[in-house]
This record gives structure tokens, sequence and C-alpha cells, in this order.
């Protein structure tokens, strides 16, 4: 067991933990933040997804002893702080278009989706159809074309 | 509304019995008392479904318990109902929230809906399944929250001295003329009652008076989804209940010999159990993470499995010998004659089988996400070894279902392991365990003959085989139980009384049966999402396409002069003219189309898809691309719209599961054990797979009552696919998914049971 410290949803906080426990276990079991979900841990289904400053990761596939101090990890329950409002643009978009079903996956897809538009508009363009098709989070319900119409409407308000 | 604006004629008033129970605040039940009046049934084809479905089979079974439903009015306004049935995705709790809302005039955001822990009490009407929960409890909850409201109404016409009949209700609150008020919150107390009495019956809204039922609702957990509240079964956190997770045999259903090195990996870090159960080796650990750790360790010497020798070949070739035989003779040119194959497909949801239980000396508490919690009470119990009184059983909201929960198996599992480690456990099943271990849809055969006699359809045989679907989770007791009252003459077994439940031809085709066979071999299986429909209508429509190219008719002009349901009809000529039918497309692009009647209900789907080179090649990485559907228009008569966001949820659900049985997502049964391990393995539909054109059409309601909707569009999308897939590319596909053929992954090692997780997460960030 070895202390790891690192910063999540804006508060600094230290956890035991042998250091080659994955991320998603120490959010998960260890630190009772149960945004990020378990659908898999093989980097596959994409429901834990989460940020590490501010790009989007999967926890289930790295080592709590990759994570260094300055870290900023962002899981959904600190997505809407990032922006100093009650909810991110792009949860409230999932709102408006009624997203969800079973509702599993949504914070992966959700923290996807704000990470894709983040990076679209860092490379000055648009999202595109194609790059939504690169999406890979499975929404095992099959709400994809809920989602790709709310990504559209919350990129609109990013 | 006025008290006095309700409609006479309500069908409540002649069936339920209301109560006012004995409860600090306002409490109503209700029981239903005349338990033959089912749904409407469409008018009357031949075949058993159209009479009476699975549906009104379900109606009937919960009728007699259908009454100890109640709805409690808090002391803060808000109205709270336990709804004894799964939530797992399909929306239930906001269909019954708008229920409450509407018939006690109170906002939608006031009524609390949780899951009701199983009650033995209610027997056969705590099961969640066939696509009948709203259909069987929409009178018994609006009653009950009709009286409520007719309860709150007295109170404060007591308090104020004035009658009943000059007072109002709206937004949880009662008026009078003058303008006085009261909050329902305020008058809970005064309308509660001391002991449980009888109490009158009012009328229900009727339709016309609807302001929240038949329009387009939000989820009610809408929020705590999108903030991550939402908590799921594997959320939950039970003092003590450690992480668990099983170490698996290589085959389905292996045993454990021996146990190699127990002690070296109970002192692994974290780990603080290690159980042998029936299929596996338990290990229970600080965090999943070394649970997963130690299933790399374990060495165990494994016992054979219950189908070892079976491979997909082997399992065809017995489904080919126990076809059953068509009975007319072909009549030559005049016969359309095909034969298609449908492999095993996956029910697992995206959350992992998962359960909590804390077993103790002389009882058990048990959550899990759970469509028959009453089955798996008595089952848990009977393990154990503790009358069934003595385990309670929690359900949870799940993260999908399809199937899969409609039995408990991760529930007895954990139990097992409890019960064996002396500690409370959270089990959960790996992704791989899902896939590899988990319940399947059987692979099926379709073989299908029809004759054309001068210029007319005279007869129509489909002869389905497949592997036995397991049905022991409860509907079979459900079947004993009402079979004097089923239309279905014989003596079939409850797979055969399912099948002839939920099948019938839409179409005019003379002498007409669809008959069921099953082998037996000892697979894990279940029903998926509409059970046997995907498979008989995608290859009834895929024959009625080809009978209609043997006859020079275009596939909607044919379907039009033989459909004999005038709701399919409607719904069938909407898709083509919404879906533009007939549109001049380019060389390997095709138009489809798929029609389908269940549950009460009527669906056309009209879909485009895409097999030019350029489209089926297109690279993704590790992704399965192929034919893609780009287009997809569904239309549906629902009967009576309960929340039509809902129900094009449900549908845009339904197209994308039949993509993936279409196109893309099979198991690989290979000696005795899928080769799936993992979504990219298993390929259910992804972004790059689902059409960027997706239209739903809701029909105008035709009905009163709400027909199913859950399942109901998976079967008419999945014939729509693959009628266009054939016309695309001038070829009748035989063989489901069309990928099927084609491993398109490198499968994980079958040991260990559950590959170890990645470390490169932070390589692939973006």
């Amino acid at each position: 067991m070895s202390s790891h410290t690192f910063v999540l949803n804006g508060t600094q906080v230290t956890v035991e933990a042998d250091d080659n426990v994955r991320l998603l276990w120490v959010l998960r079991d260890l630190l009772g933040v149960t945004g990020p979900k378990y659908g898999c841990g093989l980097e596959v289904c994409k429901a834990c997804t989460s940020h590490i400053n501010g790009k989007a990761f999967n926890p289930c596939s790295v080592p709590v002893s990759q994570i260094k101090p300055t870290d900023e990890i962002t899981t959904i329950e600190g997505l809407a702080a990032t922006v100093g409002q009650d909810l991110h643009p792009m949860q409230q978009a999932w709102l408006d278009t009624d997203v969800a079903q079973c509702g599993y996956c949504q914070p992966g897809q959700i923290m996807t989706a704000v990470a894709k538009v983040k990076q679209a508009k860092a490379d000055g363009r648009t999202l595109t159809d194609d790059d939504l098709d690169q999406i890979r989070n499975i929404c095992r319900c099959g709400t994809y074309s809920r989602i790709r119409a709310a990504i559209k409407a919350g990129a609109q308000h990013m | 509304m006025a008290e006095q604006r309700r409609s006479p004629d309500s069908p409540s008033r002649r069936r339920f019995l209301g109560y006012l129970l004995a409860a600090p605040t306002l409490a109503i039940g209700v029981q239903l008392i005349d338990p033959q009046s089912a749904d409407a049934a469409i008018p009357s084809p031949p075949q058993p479904e159209d009479l009476f479905d699975l549906g009104d089979l379900q109606n009937l079974a919960a009728a007699p318990t259908a009454g100890l439903i109640s709805v409690q009015v808090n002391a803060d306004g808000t109205a709270s109902f336990a709804m004894h049935r799964a939530e797992v995705g399909q929306g239930m709790t906001t269909s019954v929230a708008m229920m409450i809302a509407e018939e006690m005039d109170l906002p939608l955001d006031k009524v609390i809906v949780t899951l009701a822990d199983a009650r033995p009490e209610l027997l056969m009407n705590q099961l969640t399944g066939g696509s009948n929960s709203t259909r069987s409890i929409y009178l018994p909850v609006r009653t009950a929250a009709a009286i409520a409201r007719q309860q709150l109404v007295a109170a404060a016409a007591k308090q104020w001295n004035v009658t009943p009949t000059t007072l109002s209700t709206a937004n949880g609150m009662v008026s009078d003329p003058s303008g006085r008020t009261a909050t329902y919150g305020s008058l809970t107390t005064a309308a509660a009652s001391a002991t449980t009495m009888q109490v009158s019956v009012p009328a229900l809204k009727s339709p016309s008076q609807f302001t929240i039922l038949g329009t387009p609702q939000n989820r009610i957990d809408a929020h705590d989804i999108v903030t991550g509240r939402k908590r799921f079964g594997m959320d939950l956190q039970v003092p003590g209940a450690l992480p668990t997770m099983v170490a698996r045999p290589p085959t389905i259903n292996g045993t454990v010999v021996s146990v190699n090195n127990s002690a070296a990996v109970k002192a692994m870090p974290g780990v603080t159990d290690i159980a042998v159960l029936s299929h596996g080796v338990a290990v229970r650990a600080q965090t999943f993470g070394q649970c997963i750790d130690a299933i790399q360790a374990l060495q165990v010497t494994w016992g054979a499995g219950t189908v070892d020798n079976q491979s997909d070949a082997s399992v065809l070739a017995a489904l080919k010998a126990a076809e059953l035989p068509l009975i007319v003779p072909p009549l030559l040119a005049q016969t359309v004659d095909a034969e298609f194959t449908f492999a095993f497909a996956s029910n697992s949801p995206l959350e992992p089988d998962n359960a909590i239980a804390d077993v103790r000396a002389g009882s058990a508490e048990i959550w899990s996400s759970l469509k028959v919690p009453i089955t798996a009470q008595e089952e848990i119990a009977a393990m154990l070894g503790l009358p069934q009184s003595a385990v309670k059983v929690h359900v949870v909201q799940g993260g999908g279902s399809f199937g899969r929960h409609l039995f408990h198996d991760v529930a007895l599992e954990a139990a097992e392991a409890s019960k064996k480690m002396g500690k409370p456990v959270k089990l959960s099943w790996s992704r791989t365990d899902d896939f590899r271990q988990g319940r399947t849809h059987p692979m099926c055969t379709s073989r299908v003959r029809a004759n054309i006699l001068l210029g007319n359809v005279v007869t129509y045989e489909q002869r389905h085989t497949s592997v036995q679907t397991d049905f022991s989770h409860g509907l079979g007791e459900m079947i004993t139980a009402t079979a004097a009252s089923l239309p279905i003459a014989g003596n079939l077994s409850f797979a055969e009384s399912i099948f002839e439940l939920s099948q019938s031809s839409p179409y005019n085709f003379g002498v007409t049966t669809q008959l069921l066979n099953e082998v037996p071999l000892a697979f894990n299986t279940g029903s998926m999402r509409n059970i046997y429909s995907p498979n008989v209508v995608c290859a009834q429509e895929l024959v009625v396409d080809q009978i209609a190219n043997r006859m020079h008719l275009d596939p909607v002009v044919f379907r039009r002069q033989y459909l004999k349901n005038s709701r399919l009809l409607a719904v069938l000529n909407k898709a083509a003219q919404v879906g533009n039918w007939g549109a001049k497309l380019p060389a390997g692009i095709a138009q489809g189309v798929g029609v389908h009647a269940e549950y009460q209900a009527a669906i056309a789907c009209l879909v485009e898809i895409d097999c030019t080179p350029a489209t089926v090649n297109r690279q993704i990485p590790n992704a399965v691309t192929g034919p893609r559907v780009t287009k997809a228009v569904i239309v549906v008569d629902p009967g009576f719209a309960i929340n039509p966001r809902g129900l094009e949820a449900q549908m845009i659900g339904g197209m994308n599961d039949a993509i993936a049985l279409a196109l893309t997502s099979s198991l690989h049964m290979q000696h005795g054990i899928p080769l799936e391990g993992s979504w990219d393995n298993y390929f259910y539909t992804r972004q790059w797979n689902t059409p960027l054109d997706m239209q739903v059409v809701i029909m105008p309601n035709t009905s009163t009552s709400p027909s199913g909707a859950g399942e109901l569009a998976v079967a008419p999308s999945f014939a729509a696919i693959a009628c266009a897939y054939a016309r695309a590319t001038g070829k009748l596909p035989t063989s489901f998914p069309i990928n099927h053929g084609t491993l398109s992954f490198t499968p994980y090692p079958l040991e260990p049971s559950t590959p170890q997780s990645p470390t490169d997460g932070l390589v692939n960030t973006f």
C-alpha cells in the first residue's frame, strides 16, 4: 500500500492503495465516486470515461501510480463545476434531448462528448458526422441518434 | 380539474375495489375484481396471438393480485409509489409517475416512484417482461391515484364544510370557487385513516381530459443520470459488502475440481476471502481490481461443463436434424422454399450482472436488478435452506436488461458466496463472464415454404427450430396456472405456448402454420428482447419479398394486397410515404420494409442500406464496419401512446438492436464456450453503424389502452434491414448476422477467465 495524491473534481485527495490498482477502482471502491461506470475494464466500452487535465481517458486502464499529485481528474460529478454552472451545457443538451434510457453509459458518453467538442475546437473546426462516427462508447439501449443530436446541440453552447 | 367533470363511464368503476389503508398519512390500495376483462383484441384473424397474446396471458395471471398496490400521499405534498416492476431503461418509472400525476392533478416532479422489494403475495404480478408492464398496471395505478385525489377532496370539503362537488384540484392543491386553497400535503393527515376500510372508486379521467398522459415527457431520472447521481446496483454501498468476482472454468457450466494455490492467492494484496462455488472460485477483496488480479493468479483444476463438445457447426446439425417436416408438397415453379440460420446472441446489458448479498445465520438480504424477484427469493431461500420469508430481496435500478434480468443467476451466486464466506459480498460478473457464461438467445433456424397457385398465395408454412429457451424464471408457472383459459389446443410445452401466443402471420396466405421445435442442449439460454419474433419475422418478411418478386409485385404493393390488419396497412402506408419508398437509389443502395403486429400494437419499418464497397470497406480501428443502414423510418401505432418521447426512445433502441442482429453481433460457440469476451468482440451497434437519418412516426391513437412497446421495434426493423440487404446485393441472405462467417477479432484466452485490465489509458487520451 502507498499513498496517492491527486486533484479530484477540484479537491485534493490522498488515498491509500496498491500502485497497480486501476484508478477506476480507486474512484469507485475506495473513494465512493460512482459516476464513472464499470462496463468492461478493458478500455473498450468507455463507460468509465472521465477527464485528466481536461482530456478524455479511461480510468479502468490507468494504474493509480501513474497519476501525479498535480493531475486534475474530473468525473461526471465534477463536470458542471468546470464551467461554474449547475449543469454543463452538454448535460443540459442531454436533458433537452432526453437522451438517456437506462442511463448507465451516459456519464461516459457526456464526458466523451465534451472532450470531442473541445478537440475539434482546438483544431479550429466544427464537429462532423465522421468525428461522431469515431466515438466508441457503447450504448446498449441504442440511443445513438439522440446522443448525436445532443452533442451537436451542446457544442453550440460550449 | 373540477370534481363533477369526471366521466361516469370509466372502466375502473366496474373493475376495482378501493381501500383506505391504515397509515399516518393518506394511503390508497386497489384490488382488481374483474379479471377476465383483458385489453380489446384486434379484429379476429385465425391465429392465437391475434386473439389473445402473451400480454393478455400476463394480464390474466396478474389479475387476482393486481389490487395490492398502493399510492401514498406524503406531508410534503409528494405522492409515493413503490412500483412492482423493474426499471432497466424502458421508462416504466416515468410512465407510472405520469399516470399518478394525471389522476391526482399533481405536478409530475412531485411523484416519487421507487422499486418494490420482492412481494410474494403478488405472485406473477411482479414479472417485468413481454412488454406487458404498462398494459397491466395502467388502470390499477390510475385508479389508486384517482381515489387518493378523491379522499383529499373529501378531506378539504370536510374542513371547509362544503360539498366535495363544489371543489376542484390542480397543481397539487384543492380549491373552492372563492379561491380558498389547501395543498395535498396539508390535507394528507386529515385524509388518512387509522383502520383499513373500503372506499368508493371514482371515475378515471377520459383521454380528452388528459394533460400529462399522452404528452411527451422526459425521464423522471434524467437529471440524476446526467449528473452521475443515479445509483445502479453496481453503485450501491452496503456496509461490509466488499467487491467479489469469480474465476470461471473454460467451458460453460464447468465445475471446480480443486484450487491449487489458495493460500498464495489469499495472501495477495487486498484479498480477504476465497470460496469455491458451484461454477467457479469466488474472490473477495478491497477493490474489484484486486479481484481481477487474484483471478490472474488462481490455479484451478476444472471439471467438465455441460456442452463441452458443442460448437456452432454441431449445434446447427442438431437443429437441422430436429426440424419438423413441411406438410404441403412443393408445387414446383410455384413454390418459394427458404431456410435461415440465426447465430447465438448475447442479451447482456452494459452494466455487468451484479448483486449484493448479506447472508446471516437465520436470514439473508439481497440487492439486485431482478425482473422476477419472487422466483429469485424462492430459489435463494431454497439454496440457503431458509424460509422464503427470511430472505429480503430488494429490486434495484438496472443498467439495461434485454431479457438478462429475467433470471437471477448472479443473485443466487452472490448468496452462495456470502454464505460460504460468512460475510456480505458485492459480487459482479466481469464483462467476459457476461458474454461467455451468461445467458444467450439460442441459435435457431427458420424454414419457410409458400405455395402460389393461380396468382394467389395458398399456403404458408414456417418451421422454427431452436436450442431450448429457458423460461424457468416463472412464465411457465403462469401458463400452468392459467392453462385452461388459453385459446390454444392440445398439450403444448411452455415454449410452444409462448411461441403460439407471440407469433402470427399478418398475411392472408391461405393455409398458414407456424410451429416451433426445440432441441434440449444444456446451454445457458433465456429470452432476449422480443424473444422469437426477430428471427421468425425476419424469415417471414424475406420470404414475402421473394413471393412478391415471383409474382412481379413491388414489396409494398404486395403487402398492401395481402395484409389482413388495417392498422398494419396504415403504418405500412405511412412508412412508405415518409420514407419515400421507391426512390431511385444508386447501385448497391436499396430500401427494405418489414411489418409486425404484437403486444396489441402495429408497426412498420423502412430502411435504406448502403452496401457499396466504399461504405462496406470503410476503416475504423478495431471496428466491424460493413454495410450501413443510412436511413430508418419507424411508424408505430401503439394504441394509446402514454409518453410519445419515451415510446420514440424504445423504437430507436429497437432499431439499433436490429442492426446488430442483422449485420454484426453474434456469439461464436466453440468447444463449449463463446469466443466473445468484450464489446470489441461482440459487435453491438456502435456510432459507426447507426443511421444518421432516424425518424420515428407515432400514429394518432387508435385505442384508449396502451400496447406493449419495449420490444416491439426489434423484429420489423431486423426484417426491413434483411430485406434491404437482399435487394441491395441481389442475394438472399440466409445466415444472420451476415458477418458471422468471419471472425473479426482475436479471442481472449479462456484462462484466466477474466483478462487483466490494460495499463495504457494515459497513452490514449483525447
